[in-house]
């Protein structure tokens, strides 16, 4: 860069200022879009623990990235600009020699940057009970009250979701509704092949692995619905294999699932005792 | 190079070809009555018999002509009362997951079973005559027919497994041992609503879930609404 035309040890126009000067108010402006304008429609929406948690560390790292993305935009537009070689001038241009002060500068932003991401993400799985990812059978963070937490087994097979309440008889149906301000804790599994259950907007995200139990926990805020999706390639139907998820008040929760276990009470009786898992059992070739 | 440049492209348009044609018809499979409803008829054979994959289990639709077509495309009108008649000849599998023996989604919440043939004890079939069920014995189920966007799913009762009198060669007639299932639903508006057969019933393949499973035509297809 040192040794380009025009460059500051030539005495021309001092192009390391400029730029410096231009990244600073490209920043300043994206940086207020994010944060007035692109910032709160960042997904996923913040309906729960773990949601929330995800928004704050995607806000993070749209911030972090901005003033990366416009230094690289303006060097662009710069270089384009005024080191651009005159019309019909074919020579070689200068060689590069390095300049280790701005390599140095590059090295250390980029690793703090790596770096502040690195442990960000990691303080929120380990203060936020995994912050709605599947932890495995034995989860290395727990949320304080998880004896008290609802328990939801998630069943993933080609291509639906089936979900187990156990402690209401493990009921068993295709729709998932789920207290407010209550602890869930959820199990997943796969009756087949690999799935993953995704709750979009409730920030939960576990693999369904046929003979494995993941647990993910989540704390919904606030009332609504979230979209529940595979996001493991699973075959044919992958792409159709979703439902909608309900996020309701207590008392509708505790109306609901009465009304489950007495509507399911016939085929109930038929399902196999509650389990974390069902591999290989049961499993039925075609003969 | 020319020649083998052109030698490429003939493939490929070949494969395009074979692709393009390999894809089920869509068929008008409704025969509208005079109150306004529609009939749909269908069969599922254990084994297809024919050109491509003849042991391959799959679905049949009867067309408005009243002629079998293997295809798993049917194009259904709006809003409509549908009243549909399984023809099932295949033996049972069972489900993997015993929660789809409960019938969701039509009308009353249950379906209407009949078995013919080899029933009653010993043969693992009960006899049904026109029984109306909300929950099918899941060991006794062949194959679903199950729409997940419309929360619709049949469990399809299957022929005892000690009968000799097995369709092998579709389109199956009612002269070889099979069980029929009736029941009805409402369609919903415009769209394209999936539907396929929750059963590992893939004869030879891994768990029973390759293949017929996975194929369009076979025991997966759509519902067009339209």
């Amino acid at each position: 860069m040192s040794t380009r035309p025009g460059s500051e040890s030539g005495g021309g126009p001092r192009h390391g200022v400029r730029i410096f000067i231009a990244w600073g108010v490209l920043t300043a402006i994206l940086e207020a879009l994010v944060i007035w304008v692109v910032g709160p429609h960042i997904p996923p929406k913040r309906i729960s623990s773990a949601s929330g948690a995800e928004h704050e560390v995607d806000v993070f790292l749209t911030y972090g990235a901005v003033p990366v993305l416009s230094l690289i935009w303006v060097y662009f537009g710069y270089a384009v600009t005024y080191f651009r070689a005159p019309s019909g001038d074919a020579s070689d241009g200068p060689p590069l020699t390095g300049n280790s002060r701005v390599q140095a500068i590059w090295l250390g932003l980029t690793t703090f940057l790596v770096l502040a991401l690195a442990i960000t993400g990691t303080f929120d799985l380990l203060d936020n009970a995994g912050a709605g990812s599947g932890e495995g059978s034995n989860p290395l963070s727990k949320p304080a009250n998880v004896g008290k937490a609802l328990q939801v087994q998630v069943i993933g097979q080609q291509w639906l979701w089936t979900f187990r309440y156990p402690s209401y008889g493990g009921v068993e149906t295709t729709h998932l509704v789920v207290p407010v301000g209550r602890q869930i804790e959820f199990h997943v599994t796969s009756l087949d092949v690999v799935h993953s259950f995704w709750a979009i907007e409730l920030g939960v995200k576990a693999d369904a692995v046929p003979g494995a139990d993941n647990v993910a926990f989540v704390r919904p805020y606030q009332t609504g619905s979230f979209q529940v999706r595979c996001d493991e390639l699973c075959g044919l139907w992958h792409g159709h294999m979703n439902t909608t998820g309900r996020v309701v008040s207590a008392s509708q929760f505790n109306s609901w699932i009465h009304s489950t276990v007495k509507k399911y009470a016939g085929v109930t009786k038929y399902l196999p005792p509650y389990s974390l898992t069902y591999y290989p059992q049961p499993i039925r070739n075609a003969t | 190079m020319a020649a083998t440049f052109a030698a490429l492209i003939a493939l490929v348009a070949v494969y395009v070809v074979y692709f393009l044609e390999s894809a089920p018809a869509t068929v008008s499979a409704a025969v509208m009555n005079s109150d306004g409803s529609a009939n749909l008829t269908i069969q599922t054979v254990g084994s297809y018999g024919r050109h491509p994959f003849p042991d391959w289990v799959s679905y049949m639709v009867k067309n408005q002509s009243g002629k079998w077509i293997h295809s798993t495309i049917w194009k259904l009108p709006p809003h409509t009362l549908i009243h549909v008649t399984v023809t099932q000849y295949d033996s049972q599998t069972g489900l993997r997951n015993n929660f789809l023996g409960q019938i969701r989604g039509t009308v009353g919440g249950v379906a209407s079973y009949t078995t013919t043939g080899q029933t009653g004890k010993g043969s693992g079939l009960p006899a049904y005559n026109n029984t109306s069920l909300s929950v099918l014995p899941p060991a006794l189920a062949a194959h679903t027919f199950t729409v997940p966007d419309l929360d619709l799913s049949v469990p399809l009762v299957g022929i005892s497994n000690a009968t000799t009198n097995i369709c092998a060669v579709a389109p199956c007639t009612p002269n070889f041992a099979h069980t029929t299932i009736r029941f009805s639903f409402k369609t919903p508006g415009p769209g394209s609503y999936r539907w396929q057969c929750l059963v590992p019933c893939a004869f030879a393949f891994l768990y029973g879930f390759g293949g017929p499973m996975q194929t369009i035509g076979y025991m997966d297809g759509l519902l067009e609404v339209a």
